[in-house]
């Protein structure tokens, strides 16, 4: 049987595998869908809880915890779009997406 | 006597777990983006096997369609064979103890929290509560989510135009 730490472990593996990839990768694109996976290990713990607590109120609470997921993956969706335009000017304007070349901002 | 949810379960993990070590280890910029696509197939099966069958469709739809396809996407924009032999920055090695240390801590801290848990183990979510709370409790967000999307989306036209002669 499924239990909620199954659920739990699963997510914080991801979340540590997604920002191993933030920490340790030099294209902008990897680093960007390492983001992606991080984002997902957030999903995965919620729709963990939503399916598995213990509420005062089952039935608003539950759907709650999917609404909010849905919400995630929009503004997912909006980050991955505008991430990707900005490589892509980045690319155009450095021909390069290294980000360790990518130091204009840097102090 | 193992449950087949459990089963299923691991099914999915090892393919989430799976392809997501694939995108953070392959050297082939093109397999992260399939190892990617894997790695959502299998967090939209453990949707599945938690009774959130739309958001299971919402996850192959947006993030194993639209996301993968943006990328793929991307990399044909930008010249791919820049990206056939990756190489990590100097700072894997710390990379990695940071992401073990961090997991480590989290596991301690699942296994020291206790969770009031319903009885039964998962709980069915009906189409029907997640419909209206989506669009009667949460309308407003729901809209604003959507302006969200919108200016991403000009923003995203605007910053890749090419500007013509203005530059």
């Amino acid at each position: 049987m499924i239990e909620l730490a199954h659920i739990q472990v699963l997510s914080a593996a991801l979340f540590c595998i997604g920002m191993y990839g933030v920490l340790a990768r030099r294209s902008a694109v990897l680093i960007l869908m390492s983001i992606e996976l991080m984002l997902n290990a957030v999903n995965v713990n919620l729709i963990g809880y939503a399916a598995f607590a213990d509420f005062a109120d089952p039935e608003v609470a539950r759907p709650q915890g999917q609404v909010i997921i849905i919400f995630i993956i929009t503004i997912a969706a909006a980050e991955l779009a505008l991430a990707m335009a900005i490589i892509l000017r980045l690319y155009r304007n450095r021909s390069s997406v290294n980000v360790d070349e990518i130091d204009l901002m840097r102090w | 006597m193992i449950e087949p949810s459990l089963v299923l379960f691991y099914i999915a993990g090892t393919l989430t777990l799976g392809g997501a070590l694939g995108v953070v280890m392959t050297r082939n910029i093109v397999y992260a983006a399939f190892a990617l696509l894997a790695s959502m197939i299998g967090v939209a099966g453990v949707f599945l096997l938690l009774f959130a069958e739309f958001l299971a469709l919402v996850q192959v739809l947006i993030y194993g369609g639209a996301i993968v396809i943006v990328v793929l996407f991307a990399l044909m924009l930008t010249r791919i064979q820049d990206f056939e032999h990756l190489t990590d920055n100097r700072q894997w090695p710390i990379a990695a103890l940071i992401a073990f240390a961090i997991f480590g801590l989290l596991v301690a801290g699942i296994a020291r929290t206790d969770v009031r848990v319903a009885d039964g183990g998962r709980q069915v979510v009906e189409f029907k509560d997640l419909g209206e709370s989506l669009f009667v409790q949460w309308a407003v967000p729901f809209e604003v989510a959507s302006l969200v999307l919108l200016v991403a989306l000009i923003g995203a036209i605007v910053l890749v135009r090419s500007t013509g002669g203005r530059e």
